[in-house]
């Protein structure tokens, strides 16, 4: 992850004032559906064979969707795996053709909507950057003369005339987000590239989104990431099923989008086991030792995970759970409710309000909350699952390990057997 | 704050996003696209083999010694200059082959940049073909110098060989546009083409003189090909002023009719399939 947690909040106010700046995106009940035949007719034989007309399911990817975007805005737009944000993206990207509604824009768009499109794998980086400058719609000395400046930010001077196939993929990643940055485009279309290259790379690549929050240049960012989203955006909007759900300030949003996650996770199928929602993760939140809600915690620091659940029908015995998840996907440690302090049952409409202290022996990284709920004392008798409840980074000096230990360590020279 | 950031907000003009289409993206950058492109996958095609550019040749010089071989030794065309013809149609016909060859999986080859990038779909058709003719502009040069050492002299009519390229030129680029998105939608269409072209190859008199086929169905259809016509026309023009011309190969200006209307139509045919599909080549991938 890119993101600079070493400080707590955005580097400057977040209430830049837009309401100066022109608007430069303004999208108007776009609607865009795609026919998808339930079996793929790809082929003339299967045309000629299939009398009847094959069956179609209607994929609703947006439902009037409207929103504007100022001038200089850094915008996130959120959503779970197929709420539409990608096809958003293309219809913005001239790349699908909006059903209805109007797009419309002023600027020069970059006309990628993910890193190293377009990039040919025979070519060296000089032709590539050439090449890309073209499709931005430079002209060839334009495009040539950028060579300098992207190679510069990526760090992959001395292999300039180095086919990209023999690049590694850091290096292309870099290359890719580095054509990206450079070029003039004043409008940005950026889909989850957040997590690129190695850790000093990240480093610079958190420093160019902080320069563009506060930039001329107009962003739109897609991503899951809700850390992500409350750092570099202004605003945000929600996408669920293809509607707009939710718009305005991206702490806000990223909250509707965690909330409505869960609420639809058991149903989904997509990340969760559970067919009926018995009961259902409310809200999930750090504090501090002072009891106010923190989104990260500093390494070592004591660590105060909430949450609240709701019945939504009748649970008896249950257990609850949870546990934090690594960025290596390591379940680095569990707790549940203590046993003696389970209720016999849960009655639907009951809230469960859950606070623990945990001691904060994690390493610095960001974590992922998961949660299990269980009933009849069974812990293979599973009503809920939900693998993402909340995510946190602990900040701080990372040394080796998953977790670091209070260590004392003695020290002694001693004299060896004297020749 | 300042006066001048609680000024009320300039709109900025705003145009329409219309998304995609076969040229969308503005005519200099379509032109650049084409030509950096079309350069790139030249140069590509020879990079790596110690040869390079003699391979291009060497494919049509083998097939042209082995019917040369056929056709002087076993089956006798009465045909003067009969292996400067051969030579000089196998590489032209190359055009047409390696174009439409090309360009029919082409748009399926560039997924990655179709669903990902605003890209105008036409280029990438047009890029196979600029690059078989890359490759003909080439051969052209050994033809024609083969063509002088066989001891034909020059004449005025070579100059008309632009003529000829150019109706082969647009040919072949309407038969990859219409090829290249109808694959998009059946992907088989690649498959069928590599058969049909060598129907096509051997239903333009190109190895044979028209001559030897006698007035019948098969003449007819024959004649209905403008590739027949086409080469009709060249043979005269380059190789021999003696041979007949399109006009007397087909006998009447009405007998030219069905060649020319097919032609036509496969023009219109081509730009109108690619410019309907092109907005939805992104989605069907």
């Amino acid at each position: 992850m890119a993101v600079d947690t070493t400080q707590d909040g955005p580097a400057t106010p977040r209430g830049r004032d837009f309401d100066a700046e022109p608007v430069v995106i303004e999208a108007r009940g776009v609607t865009k559906s795609f026919r998808l035949p339930v079996n793929k007719i790809s082929s003339l034989k299967e045309q000629i064979t299939t009398f009847s007309r094959p069956d179609y399911r209607q994929l609703h990817a947006l439902r009037d969707v409207s929103f504007e975007i100022r001038r200089g805005e850094f915008f996130g737009i959120v959503g779970r795996n197929g709420s539409g944000k990608s096809t958003l993206l293309k219809v913005l990207a001239s790349i699908y053709a909006a059903d209805a509604g109007r797009v419309r824009m002023a600027g020069r768009l970059a006309p990628f909507i993910e890193l190293g499109v377009g990039f040919n794998p025979e070519l060296t980086a000089r032709e590539n950057v050439e090449l890309n400058g073209v499709m931005m719609g430079l002209e060839r000395r334009q495009a040539r003369s950028r060579l300098g400046a992207v190679l510069e930010f990526a760090e992959l001077e001395e292999f300039v005339d180095m086919k990209l196939k023999n690049y590694s993929s850091g290096m292309l990643v870099r290359l890719a987000f580095s054509v990206m940055i450079q070029s003039d485009a004043e409008i940005l279309l950026i889909d989850e590239v957040l997590a690129v290259g190695d850790a000093a790379f990240q480093q610079k690549c958190a420093d160019v989104f902080h320069e563009m929050r506060d930039s001329e240049r107009t962003v739109i960012l897609v991503t899951h990431d809700m850390g992500a989203v409350e750092h570099y955006c202004h605003r945000a909007m929600l996408l669920h099923d293809g509607e707009v759900r939710g718009m305005g300030d991206p702490g806000e949003v990223a909250r509707k989008y965690l909330r409505l996650n869960f609420e639809s996770a058991p149903s989904s199928g997509e990340d969760s086991l559970g067919e009926v929602a018995d009961i259902v993760v409310g809200e999930a939140w750090l504090q501090d030792g002072a009891g106010r809600r923190a989104a990260n915690v500093e390494k070592g620091e004591e660590l105060h995970f909430c949450a609240e659940l709701e019945a939504k029908r009748d649970v008896e015995g249950p257990i609850f759970g949870f546990t934090f998840v690594n960025p290596d996907g390591v379940e680095v440690m569990g707790f549940g409710v203590p046993k003696e302090d389970l209720p016999e049952r849960v009655a639907a409409g009951e809230r469960i309000q859950i606070r623990s202290r945990v001691e904060n022996r994690l390493a610095p990284g960001r974590y992922v909350v998961r949660c299990w709920v269980h009933r009849n004392r069974n812990i293979s008798d599973i009503v809920l699952y939900s693998p993402h409840i909340l995510d946190f980074v602990v900040f701080g000096k990372d040394e080796a390990g998953v977790a670091f230990f209070e260590t004392e360590v003695e020290f002694e020279l001693k004299e060896g057997e004297a020749r | 704050m300042s006066a001048e950031a609680q000024a009320p907000a300039q709109p900025v003009e705003l145009r329409e996003v219309r998304g995609p289409s076969a040229t969308g993206g503005g005519s200099r950058r379509f032109f650049e696209l084409l030509w950096l492109i079309s350069a790139t996958e030249f140069k590509k095609s020879f990079h790596g083999t110690a040869f390079g550019y003699i391979w291009s040749l060497v494919r049509p010089l083998m097939l042209f010694g082995v019917l040369l071989v056929v056709f002087t030794r076993i089956i006798r065309f009465e045909v003067p200059n009969y292996p400067v013809l051969l030579l000089f149609n196998l590489v032209v016909f190359g055009l047409f082959q390696e174009g439409t060859g090309a360009a029919v999986g082409s748009v399926l080859a560039q997924e990655g940049i179709v669903r990902k990038t605003q890209f105008p779909r036409l280029v990438i058709p047009l890029s196979s073909v600029m690059v078989a003719f890359f490759t003909l502009a080439l051969n052209l040069i050994a033809v024609f110098a083969f063509i002088l050492i066989y001891g034909i002299t020059p004449m005025w009519t070579w100059l008309l060989l632009p003529v000829i390229l150019l109706l082969i030129v647009v040919l072949t680029c309407a038969v990859s546009l219409l090829l290249s998105a109808l694959n998009v939608r059946f992907r088989d269409v690649a498959i069928i083409w590599t058969v049909a072209a060598t129907v096509l190859m051997y239903g333009t008199p190109i190895i044979y003189p028209l001559s030897i086929i006698e007035p019948s169905f098969l003449r007819d259809v024959l004649l209905a090909n403008p590739l027949t016509l086409i080469f009709a026309q060249a043979h005269h023009w380059i190789i021999d002023p003696e041979a007949e011309t399109a006009l007397q190969a087909a006998g009447s200006w009405a007998a030219m009719l069905p060649a020319t209307a097919i032609y036509v139509l496969t023009c219109v045919l081509g730009v109108w399939v690619f410019k309907r599909e092109a907005p939805k080549i992104a989605e069907r991938l």
